[in-house]
Formats: C-alpha cells, sequence, structure tokens
C-alpha cells in the first residue's frame, strides 16, 4: 500500500472517529449512569440532520442550525426520558423494546414529514475544497470535524472532571444508591444527561450531514457503530468513549480498504475479542 | 426493519361508480391491480415514486382500463423477502387480484417468483434480476423497463467509442444488481478495447466512502452503479476529496428523481437509463405534467416505469377484449404488447418477457436553479442480450462479482 493511500486513510480515520465520538459519546454517558441502552440513539443523529436540513433552507447558517438542531433533539429526549424511559428504570428488556419500538416510529415520522427522498446538507462554504495535507489533498471539512471532536472531548472532561455538577455525574455513575444518600437529586442528573446525550446525537447528525446527508435508514447505520465504540471503549467513561472511536475509525477504513470482503468482521471481530476478554470494556469499570 | 403500515385500498374507481345512476346492464366487475411496493424503511424512496407513477397514470385512464373499471390494491412489503411473500398471497388469495405490479427489489422478487408461477398470476416488474428473463425464466413476468446489465452495455459502449475512455474503475453496491450491472459493462467496454482496471465493491451500508476512493487512481473515468440514496453521498464525497476523473451513471445512480437532491457535484455526469424525463413523447409530457402537478417533482424511472407497466397491462387487456380469467390468454398478451407511444419511446418484448427498447444516454447540467439530465445519445432497440448471439450469451455464465475475470 503506497504512502499516501496509508495518509489519506489515516486522516479520514481520525475524522470518522470524531465523528462517531460526537455519536457515542452522549450513549456511553447514558449508558454509563441510568443503564439504558439506548436504540432511540440512531434516530437523534438522523432527526438533528432532518431538523437541520430544513433549518438551513429556512435560511439559517449551518452552526447556528447545528447549535438549535441539537437542542430541539435534546428537548426531545427530555420528553423521552420523563414520560416514558423513568417509569421503566431497572428493567432493561422493556427499555430496549421501548427504545427499539421508539427509534422505528421516529423514522416513519421521518419518511411523513422529509419523504424519502435523500437531503443534502451544503458543506459551510468557508470549509469546501479540499485542503493539502503533507502533499495529499484532503477535505477540508473533514478535518474541520477532528477538530471540533477534540473540542468537544476537551469540554465534556472539564465538565465531567473539573466541575461540581461533573463530580455529581460521576458519583452517579459509580454508585447510584450512595450518590442518592449524600444528597445528589440523581433523577434531575437522569434527565440531564439524557439531554445532554440527545444533544450531543442530535449536533453529530447535522456536523456529518455535509458528508452522509440525510436520508431513511441512516439511523440505522449509526447505532451499530456508536455501540461498537461504546463496548469497545467501556460504558461510562469518556476516555473509552475517545479511544474506542479512533480505534473503529481506523478499523472502518483501513479494514474496508485492505479487506473488503472481509469489512465487518475487521470491524466486529475486535469487539467480541474485548468482550470475551474484558466485558466491562477498555476503559470501562469493573461491575457490581 | 420490518415495520409494516396497514395496508390502503384506492377504491376511487367504486366511489366513482357509485355516484352515477346504475345503467339497467350489469357491470363486468372491475379488474382488480396488485401493487407491491415499499413503503416503510430505506427503500421507500423507490416504492413511494412506484405508486405515485400508477396513481398518476389510472388517474390519466379516469380508473378505466379496456372498458373495465380497475381498481388498486397497495401492499407494503416492508421492503424483505418474508414481508413480500406475505402480501403476495394476500393479494392473489385474498385480494384476487387480477395482475401484480411490483416488486422494487431483485431480492423480493425471487421471493415469490415461484409461487407467482404456480399461482400462474402475471408479474410485471422493474427488478432487474438477469436470470428472471434469461437461464431461469419465469413464463408469468414480464419485464418493461431493463435488466441490470442491459442498461450497460450501451453505456460502456458510449464510454468507449464516444468518450474514448481507456481504462475506468467501476465501484458499486457488494450485491447482485451491483454485480450484473458490473459484468454487463465490463464485457463490452473490453469487447470495445477498453479496459477495466479495478471494480470495488462497499457493502449497501456505507456511511463513508473514503476507504473506496482513496483507492481510486490510474483510469480515465469512474463508473458507478449505485441506487437509492448511495449515488447522492458517493458523488458528493468523491468530488469532496478532489477526485476528478469524469464520472458515469448507471440509471439508478443518475436517476432523474435523484437530481433535486444533487448539488453541483453532479455536474457533467453522463447516466444511462430506459427512461429519461426529457423525451419528448405525447404520454411522457403527461407523465411529467401529472407528476409535476400532483408530486411536485419529475418523475424518475420507479415512477415512469410503473407508469409504463400501467400502459402495458392496460394494451393487453384491450387485446384480450377486457378479460382475465383465462390465465395462459392474459401472459400471452401482455408479453404481445407493443408500444409505440410510451414514456420510454417504442417498446416490445422478446420471447423471454424483457423489453426491447431505446436507452438513453443524458448529461447533467445545471439549466437555471436546477439540474436537469439532457439526452445526448438514444440507443433504439437494444435487447438484454445487446448485439450478441442470444444463444451465446445464454450459455455463458450469468454475470456476477468475479464474471467477467478481471484481466491482469
Amino acid at each position: 500500500m503506497d504512502m499516501s493511500l496509508t495518509l489519506v486513510l489515516a486522516v479520514n480515520s481520525l475524522t470518522l472517529g470524531g465523528l462517531l465520538f460526537l455519536l457515542s459519546a452522549g450513549f456511553s454517558l447514558i449508558f454509563g449512569l441510568m443503564k439504558i441502552p439506548n436504540l432511540t440513539h440512531g434516530s437523534f443523529f438522523m432527526l438533528g440532520g432532518y431538523v437541520a436540513a430544513s433549518l438551513i433552507g429556512w435560511g439559517v447558517d449551518f452552526w447556528s442550525a447545528a447549535l438549535l438542531s441539537g437542542l430541539l433533539v435534546a428537548a426531545f429526549g427530555g420528553i423521552v426520558e420523563r414520560l416514558i424511559l423513568r417509569r421503566l428504570a431497572g428493567a432493561e428488556l422493556a427499555q430496549v423494546l421501548v427504545t427499539l419500538g421508539l427509534s422505528f416510529m421516529v423514522a416513519d415520522v421521518c419518511l411523513t414529514v422529509w419523504t424519502g427522498d435523500p437531503i443534502r446538507i451544503d458543506t459551510p462554504s468557508a470549509l469546501r475544497g479540499a485542503t493539502s495535507v503533507l502533499g495529499v489533498a484532503f477535505p477540508a471539512y473533514r478535518l474541520a470535524i477532528g477538530v471540533i471532536a477534540v473540542l468537544f472531548a476537551a469540554a465534556l472532561w472539564a465538565l465531567l472532571d473539573q466541575t461540581r455538577l461533573g463530580a455529581m455525574i460521576r458519583a452517579g455513575v459509580d454508585d447510584p444508591a450512595m450518590a442518592r444518600v449524600v444528597g445528589i437529586r440523581v433523577s434531575r442528573l437522569f434527565t440531564l444527561v439524557f439531554c445532554l446525550g440527545a444533544w450531543l446525537a442530535g449536533f453529530a447528525g447535522v456536523i456529518g450531514g455535509p458528508i452522509l446527508s440525510v436520508y431513511p435508514g441512516l439511523d440505522q447505520e449509526m447505532l451499530p457503530l456508536a455501540l461498537v465504540v461504546v463496548i469497545l471503549g467501556g460504558s461510562g467513561s469518556l476516555l473509552g468513549s475517545l479511544v474506542g472511536s479512533f480505534i473503529v475509525g481506523f478499523l472502518y477504513n483501513f479494514g474496508q480498504a485492505l479487506f473488503p470482503e472481509l469489512a465487518y468482521v475487521v470491524l466486529f471481530l475486535p469487539m467480541l475479542v474485548v468482550l470475551v476478554l474484558r466485558p466491562q470494556g477498555l476503559f470501562g469499570r469493573q461491575a457490581g | 426493519m420490518s415495520v409494516t403500515l396497514s395496508r390502503r385500498k384506492f377504491l376511487v374507481g367504486t366511489a366513482l361508480a357509485a355516484a352515477r345512476p346504475m345503467p339497467a346492464v350489469a357491470q363486468p366487475k372491475p379488474v382488480r391491480i396488485g401493487l407491491l411496493t415499499v413503503k416503510t424503511g430505506p427503500l421507500a424512496q423507490g416504492g413511494i415514486q412506484m405508486e405515485q407513477g400508477l396513481t398518476r397514470f389510472l388517474k390519466d385512464r379516469n380508473y378505466t382500463l379496456a372498458g373495465r373499471k380497475a381498481e388498486l390494491v397497495v401492499a407494503d412489503t416492508g421492503g424483505n423477502p418474508a414481508g413480500t411473500k406475505t402480501k403476495t398471497q394476500e393479494l392473489v388469495e385474498r385480494d384476487n387480484v387480477d395482475l401484480i405490479l411490483g416488486p422494487l427489489a431483485a431480492f423480493e422478487l425471487l421471493a415469490i417468483s415461484e409461487y407467482a408461477a404456480q399461482a400462474k398470476v402475471a408479474i410485471l416488474s422493474l427488478a432487474a434480476a438477469e436470470d428472471m428473463t434469461q437461464r431461469r425464466p419465469n413464463p408469468y413476468f414480464v419485464r418493461a423497463s431493463a435488466t441490470s446489465a442491459q442498461t450497460m452495455h450501451p453505456l460502456a459502449d458510449y464510454a468507449a467509442k464516444e468518450l474514448k475512455v481507456k481504462r475506468v474503475i467501476t465501484v458499486s453496491e457488494d450485491f447482485a444488481y451491483g454485480h450484473e450491472q458490473m459484468g454487463g459493462f465490463q464485457r463490452v467496454f473490453e469487447d470495445a478495447g477498453g479496459r477495466v482496471v479495478k471494480k470495488l465493491w462497499p457493502p449497501i451500508v456505507t456511511p463513508d466512502y473514503t476507504p473506496y476512493l482513496a483507492q481510486i487512481s490510474g483510469a480515465d473515468a469512474v463508473v458507478q452503479g449505485f441506487a437509492g440514496s448511495n449515488p447522492l453521498k458517493f458523488v458528493k464525497q468523491y468530488k469532496d476529496h478532489g477526485l476528478r476523473f469524469p464520472i458515469v451513471g448507471s440509471s439508478t445512480g443518475g436517476d432523474d428523481a435523484l437530481l433535486k437532491s444533487f448539488g453541483d457535484e453532479a455536474i457533467g455526469m453522463i447516466s444511462c437509463s430506459f427512461y429519461t424525463s426529457d423525451l419528448d413523447s405525447p404520454s411522457n409530457r403527461r407523465l411529467v405534467e401529472g407528476m409535476v402537478r400532483d408530486y411536485g417533482n419529475i418523475p424518475g424511472l420507479y415512477a415512469a416505469g410503473l407508469y409504463i407497466n400501467g400502459m402495458v397491462a392496460e394494451a393487453a387487456l384491450e387485446k384480450t377484449g377486457g378479460k382475465t380469467d383465462d390465465k395462459e390468454a392474459l401472459i400471452r398478451a401482455l408479453r404481445g404488447v407493443a408500444l409505440t407511444d410510451s414514456p420510454r419511446g417504442p417498446f416490445h418484448f422478446d420471447r423471454l418477457g424483457n423489453v426491447v427498447g431505446n436507452f438513453y444516454i443524458r448529461r447533467c447540467d445545471r439549466k437555471g436553479d436546477k439540474l436537469v439530465n439532457t439526452t445526448v445519445k438514444t440507443y433504439p432497440n437494444v435487447s438484454q442480450f445487446w448485439t450478441y448471439d442470444e444463444k451465446w450469451f445464454l450459455s455463458q455464465p450469468v454475470y456476477s462479482r468475479d464474471y467477467p475475470p478481471l484481466k491482469s
């Protein structure tokens, strides 16, 4: 394999990793804190893209649309958490079924509202075209995604590690019962974290829009990738999500280029190995 | 994804009939048309357009075919083989349809082919699987659109002879439709002196094509045969990566109905299709006007395909005097249909039930604020065997992932 191909794949692995980080960080936090395997997460991603496409169509600029669309998805997430998931606390099978059912419902509503036609989201004008990285042409927008992901990772880390709110969330992840005893309102944290996770997913859907466009089925394409990331990295761990995202980014890009027939094997085999050898994931804590 | 909406029935025909005073003579019972389509999930885009095209056709005929009222029964297969089989049985055994239009995808069609042959119900489908009209023909099957490779043979001819392309890289989804398309392209292109240097097969679900784009180099052109929303994603990412080789595409890869979703990255793309919305024929003008009026978009191959299939059904019913009881007579009439004016131009069927008709090479350009496909060359009377001898063609293996093999 020649150098420039390797370089293109490597840089692209980082951008795909960045996008996956935005998607899976929320999934991981929600699962880590609330033990909810949120299968609606892919729908949040798709919904974010659709809403932003409409907003942009009405003249809102790309970045405002991304923020706003994320907020709307977060509000939707909050409603889902308050009205439905709250009642199913602890019932994991029911949660799986409800979130899966919701994802089908969201898909059908999107099909009705935005039709089956794929919708493109234009790349923000400042980031159009290709930039040269070490002599290889590379789309500027993809590099920007990598930068955005790193900024978000830093911000999320600061939030979780440096603030009082972050300390409360970490306490909730580690031992919800004890957190309650010391006076943390865990149920309010749940809603907050769920909204944050939904916001990140919706935002990721917009950020991914210029590359992926938005179309029926996008939700079901992204969800498994988020699952792999979280299983690899370990749920509830931000570092796990970050590392897992980049591992999946690299596996995806190099796997499809080098072993196209085995693309899925390359993607899912490491996940199986991790599940067998280290069920809590690379950076997850031992359950219990 | 197998959510199934409840089936909707469009009984406008009977509603209209009820509004009129009853004549003294007994009315013949309505002819019932079953439509197998996909209205949920990732294939819904094409499936919804199929229903739109057929509805437009029936409206144009005021829900009357060969003197009989026509009823449309729409079934949503959910885009999977099991759902298709269930819905087909419902249509045949419960709804007593006289013929079936659809389904959309080859894997759906293959799931019901045997059942339909046993039940002797005629199927008019857009599904492109080669062997349905070649090595394993179904006598009750009629295809007025194209086989997978039928579109690619003329495209390859055009690329080699008119575009003077010498070396190409093909890229298409890793399933039978993609394999058959690119096999067809390769045979004709290499027989014309060109060379396929690489064939890339991304999985159907590929959010990011970069790993494949990174392998594209050392060619004069790229051939893409994507379907659904994938062409959009592929072409955009292709241009974002700074790739400049011209793109030639299949009917699904450059479909007219997709144009409103494409951006400037599609300008200059050459595609080949059995249907082009710029064809100047009376029936096509009517179809385009109706689609724009009712649904706000020009028709693509799915809508036009069903409109054309509606016309085939109508022509056959006229030949049988509106009778549908004799299944053998109906299928003979269907396969004997030859139309001079249709949205795809004149066409007829070969002895295996596959279309012989025009194929259009189009170039995508910007006109005002819209992208349009403009026909640059018409290949008339194209059969599924191209210019090859039928016996020889059928003695060769069906086009597949590795056939014809790449020359090393």
